[in-house]
């Protein structure tokens, strides 16, 4: 079923799964369902990307899997046990900039490997300091983040992300809010550090292209309640070719879930 | 960076010319005026009647000057240590915050002028009641300051936080306490000054020891010596700036970052 073996290093460890999960908020006047009996996974050192309408209930999903909020019904189980309403299992990487303003870049880098514990200071400073030179950012390791442009703080808070000892990385929108030729790089960026490393990655998006390009597998999720409309295995090969936009077979798969997120409005 | 600051201290030194240039010229018009129309010395003294008994006196003004602060100094340390602990209680425990709110808003409806007296009378001329003095009228600003500064958290910091497991230690430590240190520091720089003169009202209720500035002034006044008591009024003018400036320094030494709302300037 995987396809694992044409990868070759994959983590040992990292299969989220997202088991019949349901969720109903109580407003004052009706409750509304957002999440309805959701089922979704990961295998470990998989991409799996998420699209759907904003405003379709990912964030409740998202904050779920975090274990900020317990679901009515249904499980989260990572490697087969239960962490529903748990907190501390997964590294995030949310769209906005939470690089904390008084901390340095490295110190911000260090961030997920201090909250999670484990490991010592100078080994944890050491890890980020090489990371922040392999992406280019090691000239700022000690300055504020605000020097940064937007597209460099996203980079510095997707190696917060990827050094923290969690095995799974959720990652929500992280380049919404960089312009198209910035989320471009980005994306290409994004892709050759995970090709090296393979960690298991939840990836929630507005962008059809930016889930197609990225991810082994896509879900294309329907609005209220939250349902999983359809699963799309992405057959393009690793390392993805740069001219993957333009393609024919790119095109078409784009279309068709272009077509089921219409439909399904 | 050396290049920056080097340019912010030249914008500082110009920024500091307006002010200093009124008082110069206040005092030009003050000692011109006085000269002119021939105003006796002891209905109003120039400035360089003032600033010439300043050196003559100035080992009685600096004794009288020591005891006033050794009033504002310890009642301030005090404040800051109750307002700062209180509001961290507050913040942790929201029955608290509910409950002690309207108390603290009272504490600082009180005037000082009422309250200095009710506490001599029940706590005697000594020490005590004007260190508790100085304590109430500096508390409020310490501690509304504080609470806002723990309340006005980025969320999506916050949020970011939680999400990677950070405990409520954590989250204390790393988001909320450093984000209102500089919220903390405004509330200090008005409670400095505030202290000063608080420091001076709980002196005017009397005191079992013959010193400190209201002392001075008193008796000065009552002799008619107006440049002498002129120069207490310079004095208690020049501790609470140096206070403030002090606190300034200290807040300039630990906040090196850029506060929220500046970013991307």
């Amino acid at each position: 079923m995987t396809e694992t073996g044409r990868f070759g290093r994959i983590a040992a460890k990292g299969r989220l799964e997202v088991a019949g999960v349901s969720k109903s908020f109580h407003g004052s006047a009706h409750a509304s369902t957002v999440l309805d009996s959701l089922s979704l996974y990961a295998d470990a050192g998989e991409f799996v990307s998420i699209v759907g309408p904003s405003g379709c209930g990912k964030s409740t999903l998202f904050h779920m899997i975090g274990g900020l909020l317990r679901p009515d019904a249904g499980r989260i189980l990572l490697d087969g046990r239960d962490i529903t309403g748990t907190r501390g299992h997964i590294s995030y990487m949310p769209q906005a900039n939470t690089l904390l303003p008084w901390r340095t870049v490295l110190d911000n880098v260090v961030l997920g490997l201090e909250v999670a514990g484990g490991t010592d200071r100078r080994t944890a400073r050491k890890l980020a300091a090489e990371w922040l030179r392999r992406v280019g950012l090691g000239d700022y390791a000690n300055a504020y983040p605000h020097v940064l442009s937007g597209g460099m703080q996203q980079r510095a808070a997707f190696i917060r992300a990827l050094i923290s000892p969690q095995p799974v990385m959720c990652l929500d929108e992280p380049f919404g809010a960089l312009d198209a030729l910035t989320r471009e790089d980005m994306q290409r960026w994004l892709l050759r550090i995970w090709e090296e490393n393979r960690r298991t990655v939840l990836f929630v998006t507005h962008s059809i292209e930016e889930a197609l390009y990225l991810a082994d597998r896509v879900y294309v999720l329907g609005d209220r309640p939250t349902r999983v409309v359809e699963e799309i295995r992405v057959p393009f090969p690793r390392p993805r070719p740069d001219g993957l936009y333009g393609k024919a077979a790119f095109i078409s798969l784009r279309t068709r879930i272009y077509e089921l997120m219409r439909k399904d409005r | 960076m050396a290049g920056n600051n080097g340019w912010k201290l030249r914008v500082g030194s110009w920024k500091g010319w307006p002010p200093a240039a009124a008082v110069v010229l206040l005092l030009a018009v003050w000692q011109g005026a006085v000269e002119w129309f021939r105003v006796p010395k002891w209905l109003l003294p120039g400035p360089a009647d003032v600033f010439r008994d300043m050196l003559g006196n100035w080992p009685r003004l600096w004794m009288h000057t020591k005891a006033t602060l050794m009033i504002c100094l310890p009642g301030f340390a005090a404040s800051v240590i109750g307002a700062v602990g209180l509001a961290l209680l507050m913040h942790r425990f929201g029955v608290l915050k509910r409950a002690l709110a309207p108390l603290i808003v009272m504490s600082q409806n009180v005037p000082t002028i009422i309250l200095a007296p009710l506490l001599a009378a029940w706590f005697g001329y000594g020490l005590f009641p004007k260190l508790v003095v100085v304590f109430l009228v500096c508390f409020f600003p310490i501690a509304v300051s504080m609470l806002d500064g723990l309340k006005d958290t980025d969320p999506a910091m916050k949020n970011y936080m939680l999400m990677i497991g950070a405990s409520r230690r954590q989250l204390l430590f790393k988001l909320e306490l450093p984000h209102a240190l500089p919220f903390l520091f405004s509330g200090l720089k008005i409670s400095a000054t505030y202290s000063v003169l608080g420091a001076v009202i709980a002196e005017w209720v009397g005191s079992t020891k013959r010193e400190g500035l209201m002392l001075f002034l008193n008796t000065t006044l009552s002799a008619f010596d107006l440049d002498r008591a002129m120069t207490a009024i310079v004095m208690i003018v020049a501790v609470s700036l140096a206070f403030y400036g002090l606190i300034g320094l200290i807040e300039r030494l630990v906040i090196r970052w850029k506060p929220a709302g500046e970013e991307k300037a």
